[in-house]
């Protein structure tokens, strides 16, 4: 609302018109605040894409228990048209994305996209698929990976070896930087537990955080 | 000279909304029924016509989403005042109050600001059903991150509402929905105090009544019938439930010894503990007589018949009085 507001969208100069998008999974959707924000942004004519990748399983909920109708169909008695695209499908999803951005941006109101996928891994290192779902399902997902199917696009374009390699090596690069960062990273100091609760100076905080640093001080270094 | 003008809490929330919203064209007024009837209790009356329909709209029927709708203007530089229309329609909003207005600035170190400012008309006393008469005060001082205040009169109901919306923090503004129609003077060019001070509304010498919002106006009754008994009750309003200003209480129940709190909601983990918790604290070696509380039942607001006797009136407090000073 605040980018219409402002006076950015329909201007008809694509640098400047702005359009918000909104990434939630298929486990999300069945929030209430999802149907509020849909009426919202219809009743706004609000220039926002939503953006739902359903990669059909929430932890343990499989889609079917979360919706009885398709979720491209969700917006539609709100006032948002939406459309199905495969989520796989590396470029479907570029090609929609930028298409619906872009009509936001112009002044079409909102729109849903549904991206159409798989968890092929587990949720988190706690949960178990093995308890829910059969590793046959798990074996014709792996086989529509997108990551298979654009390499195999790009190879029938005439991309060689060399690319992929230097992908492959520039992924590697990165991610043995984030980690290294991450691992460099130090403790936060004690202050950033008070510090940005509040913008304006707050008497509770203040005093919590003078006791707590006394405290520290005289119970001396623990670590 | 200072310009004074006679105005009803409803009028100079309105005109101190008005005034907020004239200064700075970044602040927004939405929520339910809030532009061409002026919210139910009239409060933003006539701002539509000066300000016109993108400065303050009607929302559809959905406190979260009107919440939401304020978290993400917010974002974008605006700074939204939200009607939510009664007090016991806000607990639809709960989760983006509680877990995403009050945390934003907490969770993004600073880089976010949230000077959203809810309005909640609260409060029971006006011949309603339930949903229209509570009082939730206690739901929302228990989270960090948010400031909560209440006038109890005219001239903090405009200062207030501008202090409010001048705030970097997100501050519901409790508004005492039965007092709407209390008129008093209010003083249109210097704000009282700042906006999270307490106010000493009456010197006493015998028992310090702490009150706020609504129950400010019984509390001055009680001291009023007291006096004429010969006791001296001091009224503390103490204006704003989070942060609480403890300096204005302390200096008062070290001085009078004993202290009785009032509010309308239930007195079970209410603002009453809170503060009953730290005089025990803080002036633990002044007290003449255990903090006695006064507030409404352990139970949901009852049928509108039984409001008067739910309710704490005059009587209630001084029958507290009363007990304070047997000790």
């Amino acid at each position: 609302m605040g980018v219409k507001l402002d006076g950015k969208v329909g201007t008809g100069d694509m640098e400047e018109d702005l359009a918000v998008i909104s990434y939630m999974g298929d486990g999300a959707t069945a929030e209430g605040d999802v149907s509020e924000s849909l009426l919202f942004a219809a009743v706004n004519e609000a220039p926002i894409v939503f953006f739902i990748q359903n990669n059909q399983w929430a932890i343990s909920s499989h889609i079917d228990s979360q919706t009885k109708a398709p979720l491209y169909t969700r917006g539609e008695g709100f006032g948002v048209p939406g459309m199905r695209i495969d989520g796989n499908d590396v470029l479907a999803c570029y090609a929609a994305t930028k298409f619906h951005m872009d009509q936001a941006r112009q002044g079409q109101g909102p729109f849903l996209l549904e991206a159409l996928t798989y968890r092929i891994g587990a949720h988190t290192t706690s949960d178990d698929p093995s308890k829910y779902r059969e590793e046959k399902e798990v074996d014709e997902w792996k086989a529509k990976d997108p990551i298979i199917r654009f390499e195999a696009f790009l190879r029938r374009q005439g991309v060689t070896d060399d690319f992929f390699e230097e992908v492959a090596a520039a992924g590697d690069e990165l991610a043995k930087e984030i980690r290294e960062q991450t691992f460099a990273l130090k403790n936060p100091p004690l202050e950033n537990i008070f510090n940005h609760v509040y913008s304006d100076q707050h008497p509770e905080i203040d005093m919590q955080r003078a006791w707590l640093e006394a405290y520290e001080a005289q119970m001396g270094d623990h670590e | 000279m200072s310009n004074y003008q006679e105005l009803p809490i409803a009028k100079a929330l309105n005109a101190g909304l008005e005034k907020a919203m004239a200064a700075n064209e970044k602040v927004l007024m939405f929520g339910e029924d809030v532009a061409e009837l002026g919210g139910v209790f009239r409060v933003t009356e006539g701002l539509l016509a000066k300000f016109g329909e993108k400065r303050i709209f009607n929302t559809p029927i959905a406190e979260s989403g009107i919440v939401g709708t304020a978290i993400g203007l917010a974002m974008r530089g605006y700074r939204p005042v939200v009607e939510i229309q009664f007090d016991g329609f806000v607990f639809p909003a709960f989760n983006q109050i509680t877990s995403q207005l009050a945390r934003l600035t907490y969770r993004s170190e600073g880089f976010l600001q949230m000077p959203v400012v809810i309005r909640i008309p609260y409060g029971g006393g006006i011949g309603a059903v339930e949903h229209h008469s509570e009082s939730p005060e206690a739901y929302f001082a228990h989270t960090p991150g948010l400031r909560i205040v209440t006038p109890s009169n005219p001239n903090d109901a405009y200062w207030m509402m501008q202090q409010a919306i001048e705030s970097p923090d997100p501050v519901i503004i409790l508004e005492p929905k039965r007092r709407y129609w209390q008129k008093g003077p209010v003083n249109l060019d210097t704000p009282p105090l700042p906006l999270h001070n307490a106010r000493l509304m009456r010197e006493g010498t015998q028992v310090t009544l702490i009150a706020y919002g609504p129950m400010v106006t019984a509390a001055l009754q009680a001291a009023e019938i007291g006096a004429e008994e010969g006791v001296s009750i001091e009224v503390i309003d103490i204006r704003s439930l989070s942060p609480i200003d403890y300096p204005t209480i302390m200096a008062s129940v070290r001085k009078t010894g004993r202290a009785v709190i009032v509010h309308e909601a239930p007195t079970n983990v209410s603002i009453s503990s809170e503060i009953a918790a730290r005089i025990s604290n803080e002036a633990f070696y002044n007290l003449e007589a255990p903090v006695i509380r006064v507030g409404g039942f352990d139970t949901p607001y009852p049928p509108a018949k039984l409001e008067e006797i739910y309710l704490p009136d005059a009587d209630r407090i001084l029958e507290a009085v009363d007990r304070s000073l047997a000790y």
